[in-house]
């Protein structure tokens, strides 16, 4: 895979959120995603984003315009150094939440997007990636 | 502090949401709809959503809350105008708005309450009228 272009953006407070749903859209476009995977990849980067902020008291985000054969794509990290997640298999469980949430942010972000992946050591954070193949 | 602001039409109140929400305005935007549906006693209220690019977990529930707080205070709740693509995504997220019912645009969602709340009204004035007969 490679990265032809990556901007970062650091997420504190939730007025954050828009211009960071904002700025990936732009790159969405960018790279000629069809709207309905724009759409898909924003609200999955807004579950994901609010997550960061909710649990993990902010963090960075980095977005990557990234190349695998003939298929352009961007992919998402959201790195928090919150109190991570002990039990990940449930975190990604429909209707759980520690929160008062619905429970669907990370489940339902996995179902938006080509590929996710989590990783969390409790005590020191959480990191999610995820990438949406511009015709996946 | 901002705040989306809310119309009162007759009965009714519309809210247009024209910009991306973040999580207060959203709540904001709950507390007034339940405080301008008790002071005006409106019988329906219309969301317009066709400026929203995406509708998330957050934004889906505040819109659920929307439809149960003002069915408990005895008012209708439709939202119209949601975009293809965010309903599209919405199934897939898991998001059913049960609860809120949902017109295609504006005239078809104010016809909808007209119905809703019109209906309601008809038998409470038919009823009216037995009553004066007897």
């Amino acid at each position: 895979m490679i990265v032809l272009n990556k901007d970062g953006m650091l997420i504190q407070k939730e007025q954050d959120v828009v211009p960071f749903r904002n700025r990936v859209k732009e790159y969405a476009v960018k790279i000629g995603m069809s709207l309905v995977n724009q759409t898909k990849l924003i609200t999955a980067a807004s579950e994901l984003v609010r997550n960061m902020l909710k649990y993990g008291g902010g963090g960075n985000t980095l977005i990557e315009v990234v190349s695998k054969g003939r298929e352009n794509g961007i992919r998402l990290t959201f790195s928090d150094k919150g109190p991570g997640i002990t039990d990940i298999q449930l975190a990604m469980k429909d209707g759980y939440s520690t929160g008062k949430s619905l429970g669907l942010g990370l489940p339902g972000a996995k179902r938006l997007v080509s590929e996710f992946d989590i990783k969390s050591i409790p005590g020191s954070g959480t990191t999610v990636t995820v990438i949406k193949w511009k015709n996946g | 502090m901002d705040r989306i602001p809310i119309l009162q039409m007759g009965k009714f109140l519309l809210v247009t949401i024209q910009v991306d929400l973040y999580d207060r305005l959203a709540l904001n935007l709950e507390t007034d709809l339940a405080q301008m549906v008790n002071k005006t006693g409106a019988r329906g209220v219309l969301i317009d959503i066709s400026a929203l690019s995406i509708v998330d977990s957050f934004m889906g529930r505040i819109l659920g809350n929307i439809g149960t707080m003002s069915k408990i205070m005895d008012a209708e709740t439709v939202v119209v105008g949601m975009q293809p693509a965010v309903a599209i995504t919405l199934v897939e997220l898991g998001l059913e708005l049960r609860g809120v019912s949902t017109a295609l645009n504006v005239e078809k969602g104010m016809q909808l309450l007209h119905t809703k709340v019109g209906s309601f009204e008809d038998n409470e004035q038919e009823e009216e009228v037995d009553d004066s007969t007897e």
